[in-house]
C-alpha cells in the first residue's frame, strides 16, 4: 500500500516538475510548481515527517509561492521573448545540466551515501510525535544554529526593507496614522460670538 | 494625556464596541417592514399614478383638446389630436398618453382648465408587452369611469389648497 | 440484521466514511442556514425582518437559493481557462471542508487525531487561497484579477499574526494537537480558559480570522463598489454555489476554532466551580452542546461586525495587519513566555 502511494506521488512529483520546465506559460508553470511541492509534501507524511510535510506546505505553498505568483502575474511577459534563443543557449544548459547530474549522481550513487550503507528508519508508533522531537533537537544540539539562521533571516528582513525603503519627502501623500488619529476637536472649533448691534 | 486616553480607547477598540452596541440594540427594536401584497403603506389623496381622463355627471367628456398638458409634458408623453364635433364643440380625436415616458410629474394635472387629465392613486398595474403601457383614449376615460367616485373625493380634498 | 450493520461498520473504510458523512451533512445543512440566519439577524439590526415568503418564516429560502444555482447555467468568459476555471471552486470548496477533519467535537469524536493538527488546519487555509487566485486568473477579467490580488495579499499577511496568535496557544498548551489543548483548559471552569491570559491574542485570532475569510469589514475581495464582486464576477450558478458555501464553511471552521483554543471547547464554563454548587450539577458535565453553543456566538459575531462596521479601506487593512496585529502579537508571546515561567495559575501550571 505505501509502495503504490509513494510512486503515485512520486510520479506526480516527476511530472509537474517537468510540466514546470516545459510549459511556456510563467503563471502556468508556478501552478505546476504548487502541485510538485504538494507531491514532495506527500511523499515527506509518507516518511514520517508530517511536521516538515506541513510546514513545507505552509511555508512554501502558502507563502512563497502566493508572493511568486503575485509576480508573475503582474509582469508583462513577453511570451515569444522567452522561446527566442533556445538553440543559442542550448549548449550552456546541457553542460551546467550535466554537471548538476553528475554531482547528484555521485552523492545519491555513491559509495558514501549509497542506500545500503542505511538502515531503515524504524517505524513508530501512532503517539510518537516528531515535533517534540525536532523541537529538542533544534534547541538543544542545534541551537547555535539555529539562532544563527534566525539572525541570518533577520538581516535578509531588513536588507530588503532597506533596499526598497525610499524616502521622498516632496511628494504629497497620505499619512494614516495622523489621519487615524485625528478627532473632532483638532478639525472642528465651536465658536461662541456675541450677537451685535447694527451700527 | 489626550493621547494616552485616545491611545488606549482605540488600541481597547472602545469606537467599535460602540458601534456595535448599537446596532446591537436596533436587533432588538421593533420592525418597520410592511408586509406588501398584504399590508400597504398609507397613500395621500394627492397620489400620483395612472392617469385617467374624467367626464362630467351628464356623460360628456371634459377635454376641450386645448393641448395644454401637452405643451407642458416635460417627457412628450402626451399626443393628442383634435376636432370639431358634430355639435360644433371642440373635443379630442384621439388623446394618448405613452406610459414609457411618463414620469408622474403631475403637470398635466395641474394645466388642466377643466380637471380632464388626472392622476389616480393605482399603481400596481403592468403590461406584458410595450403597447400594454400606451394608453389611449378609451383606456384613459374607462380607467376615469370606474375610479370616478375616488377620484371626484381626492379632488375635492385638494380643492382647498389651489 | 444488526450484526451484519455492525460488521460492516467495523471495516474502517467504511467506518471513516461514515465519520465523515456524520459530520459534513451537518456541516453543510448548517452553511445552508447559515446564509438564511445571516439575512436574518443583518436584517432585524437593519430593523427589517429579512427573508419570510419561501416556507413558514422563510425556513426554505436556503433550498430555495441552492435550487435556483443548481439550475442556473454556468456561463465560460471567453478566453477563460476552463480547466482552472472548475478546479479553483473545488480547491476552495475541498480545503474548506478537509480542515474540518481533524477538528475534535468531543474528547474522543475526532476524525483525525493527528498531533500537528492546528499547522494541518493553516496548512488547509493557506491552500484555500488558491481558490481565489485561480480563479481570479482563470477569469480573464481584469476585476477579477484585481480581487485576486488583494485577497491573495491579504489572507498571506493576516496568516501571519493568526499563525503568532495560535503561537500562544500552543505554549499555553504545549501542544498542536487541538484535544490536548482543549483538554489544557480544563479543571477550574470558565476562569480556566485561555481567553483570559491571552485576551489579546484571542481578539487578534478572531480579527485576523474574519479577514481570512475576507468578511465584512475586511472583504475588499468582494469590495462591490469598486470591483463589482471580486474573484468570482465571471461565476455564476453552481460553481458560484461552491465558493458561497467555501467561505461560510470557513467562517464556521474560525468560529469552531475560537471556540476549542479559547474558550473551553466543549468543556462547561461551570466545570469545577465550587460556587452555588454549579460544579456538581449537570451543569458542569462537558458535552457538545457546549461546544456548538460556543460557537454560535462566534458566528453571531462574524454577522454582528457584517451588520455594524464600513469597509476598510485596503491600505487600512495592511497597515492593522503589519503595523498593529503583528508587534502585538509578538509582544504578548513574551509576556505568555513570562506567564509560563512563573508558572501562572491555573493555565500554566505544568501538570
Amino acid at each position: 500500500m505505501e509502495t503504490i502511494l509513494f510512486y503515485v506521488f512520486s510520479t506526480f512529483m516527476v511530472l509537474s516538475a517537468l510540466m514546470v520546465i516545459t510549459v511556456h506559460n510563467p503563471v502556468r508553470a508556478a501552478f505546476f510548481l504548487v502541485l510538485t511541492f504538494f507531491a514532495s509534501a506527500a511523499v515527506w507524511l509518507l516518511l514520517e515527517a508530517e511536521f516538515l510535510a506541513v510546514i513545507l506546505i505552509i511555508v512554501y505553498v502558502g507563502a512563497v509561492m502566493v508572493l511568486f505568483l503575485f509576480v508573475v502575474m503582474m509582469l508583462d511577459v513577453n511570451l515569444a521573448e522567452l522561446k527566442s534563443g533556445f538553440v543559442k543557449n542550448l549548449p550552456i544548459a546541457l553542460a551546467v545540466a550535466l554537471v548538476m547530474f553528475g554531482t547528484i549522481y555521485y552523492v545519491v550513487g555513491g559509495s558514501q551515501f549509497d542506500i545500503h550503507n542505511f538502515v531503515p528508519p524504524e517505524r513508530h508508533a501512532a503517539d510518537y510525535s516528531n515535533i517534540s522531537e525536532l523541537g529538542k533537537v533544534l534547541y538543544t544540539e542545534y541551537v547555535f544554529a539555529f539562532e544563527i539562521a534566525a539572525v541570518i533571516l533577520l538581516v535578509g528582513i531588513i536588507a530588503a526593507i532597506s533596499l526598497t525603503l525610499r524616502r521622498r519627502p516632496n511628494t504629497r501623500h497620505q499619512k494614516i496614522e495622523e489621519q487615524v488619529a485625528v478627532k473632532s476637536e483638532d478639525r472642528l472649533r465651536v465658536v461662541k460670538l456675541e450677537p451685535q448691534e447694527r451700527k | 494625556m489626550k493621547h494616552l486616553t485616545q491611545f488606549f480607547s482605540s488600541l481597547f477598540l472602545a469606537e467599535l464596541f460602540k458601534g456595535l452596541s448599537v446596532t446591537g440594540r436596533y436587533f432588538f427594536k421593533k420592525k418597520i417592514t410592511v408586509q406588501y401584497p398584504e399590508e400597504k403603506t398609507p397613500q395621500s389623496f394627492r397620489f400620483r399614478g395612472l392617469h385617467a381622463l374624467r367626464r362630467y355627471a351628464n356623460g360628456e367628456e371634459r377635454c376641450i383638446a386645448c393641448k395644454l398638458c401637452e405643451a407642458i409634458c416635460p417627457a412628450l408623453a402626451i399626443s393628442i389630436e383634435s376636432e370639431e364635433r358634430e355639435d360644433g364643440t371642440r373635443r379630442t380625436k384621439s388623446y394618448d398618453i405613452d406610459l414609457t415616458k411618463c414620469i408622474f410629474c403631475g403637470f398635466c394635472e395641474e394645466s388642466c382648465p377643466v380637471d380632464s387629465i388626472v392622476e389616480t392613486r393605482i399603481f400596481e398595474y403592468h403590461g406584458e408587452e410595450k403597447s400594454d403601457l400606451f394608453m389611449t383614449k378609451e383606456k384613459l376615460l374607462a380607467v376615469g369611469d370606474k375610479y370616478e367616485d375616488q377620484i371626484a373625493a381626492d379632488r375635492a380634498q385638494d380643492a382647498s389648497y389651489r | 440484521m444488526l450484526d451484519l450493520i455492525l460488521s460492516i461498520y467495523e471495516i474502517p473504510v467504511i467506518n471513516i466514511l461514515v465519520k465523515i458523512i456524520a459530520i459534513l451533512v451537518p456541516l453543510l445543512l448548517t452553511v445552508a442556514y447559515f446564509t438564511y440566519i445571516e439575512r436574518k439577524v443583518i436584517g432585524y439590526m437593519q430593523v427589517r425582518i429579512g427573508p419570510n415568503r419561501v416556507g413558514p418564516r422563510g425556513w426554505l429560502q436556503p433550498i430555495a437559493d441552492a435550487m435556483k444555482l443548481m439550475f442556473k447555467e454556468i456561463i465560460f468568459p471567453s478566453g477563460a481557462n476552463r480547466v482552472l476555471f472548475i478546479i479553483a471552486p473545488t480547491i476552495a470548496i475541498s480545503t474548506a471542508l478537509a480542515a474540518w477533519a481533524v477538528v475534535p467535537f468531543g474528547s474522543e469524536m475526532v476524525l483525525a487525531d493527528i498531533n500537528v493538527a492546528l499547522l494541518y488546519i493553516l496548512a488547509m487555509t493557506s491552500i484555500g487561497v488558491y481558490g481565489v487566485i485561480l480563479a481570479g486568473w482563470s477569469s480573464n477579467s481584469k476585476y477579477a484579477i484585481m480581487s485576486t490580488l488583494r485577497t491573495a495579499a491579504q489572507v498571506v499577511s493576516y496568516e501571519i499574526a493568526m499563525g503568532f496568535a495560535l503561537v500562544g496557544v500552543v505554549m499555553a498548551a504545549r501542544s498542536l494537537n487541538i484535544g490536548e489543548i482543549v483538554m489544557g483548559q480544563g479543571g477550574s471552569g470558565i476562569l480556566g480558559w485561555y481567553m483570559w491570559p491571552l485576551m489579546p491574542l484571542f481578539v487578534i485570532y478572531f480579527v485576523s480570522g474574519v479577514a481570512e475569510t475576507n468578511r465584512a469589514p475586511f472583504d475588499v475581495a468582494e469590495g462591490e463598489s469598486e470591483i463589482v464582486a471580486g474573484f468570482h464576477v465571471e461565476y455564476s450558478g453552481i460553481l458560484f454555489a461552491i465558493f458561497f458555501l467555501a467561505e461560510y464553511a470557513n467562517m464556521i471552521l474560525i468560529s469552531v476554532l475560537a471556540a476549542l483554543m479559547f474558550m473551553g471547547g466543549w468543556l462547561s464554563p461551570f466545570e469545577g466551580v465550587s460556587f452555588l454548587g454549579l460544579g456538581s450539577t449537570f451543569l458542569a458535565g462537558s458535552s457538545i452542546i457546549w461546544l456548538i453553543s460556543k460557537t454560535v456566538i462566534f458566528m453571531f459575531l462574524f454577522l454582528w461586525f457584517r451588520a455594524t462596521f464600513p469597509r476598510y479601506r485596503y491600505d487600512q487593512i495592511m497597515r492593522l495587519g503589519w503595523k498593529v496585529f503583528i508587534p502585538i502579537t509578538i509582544v504578548w508571546i513574551y509576556v505568555v513566555g513570562i506567564m509560563y515561567y512563573v508558572e501562572l495559575a491555573p493555565w500554566f501550571t505544568k501538570g
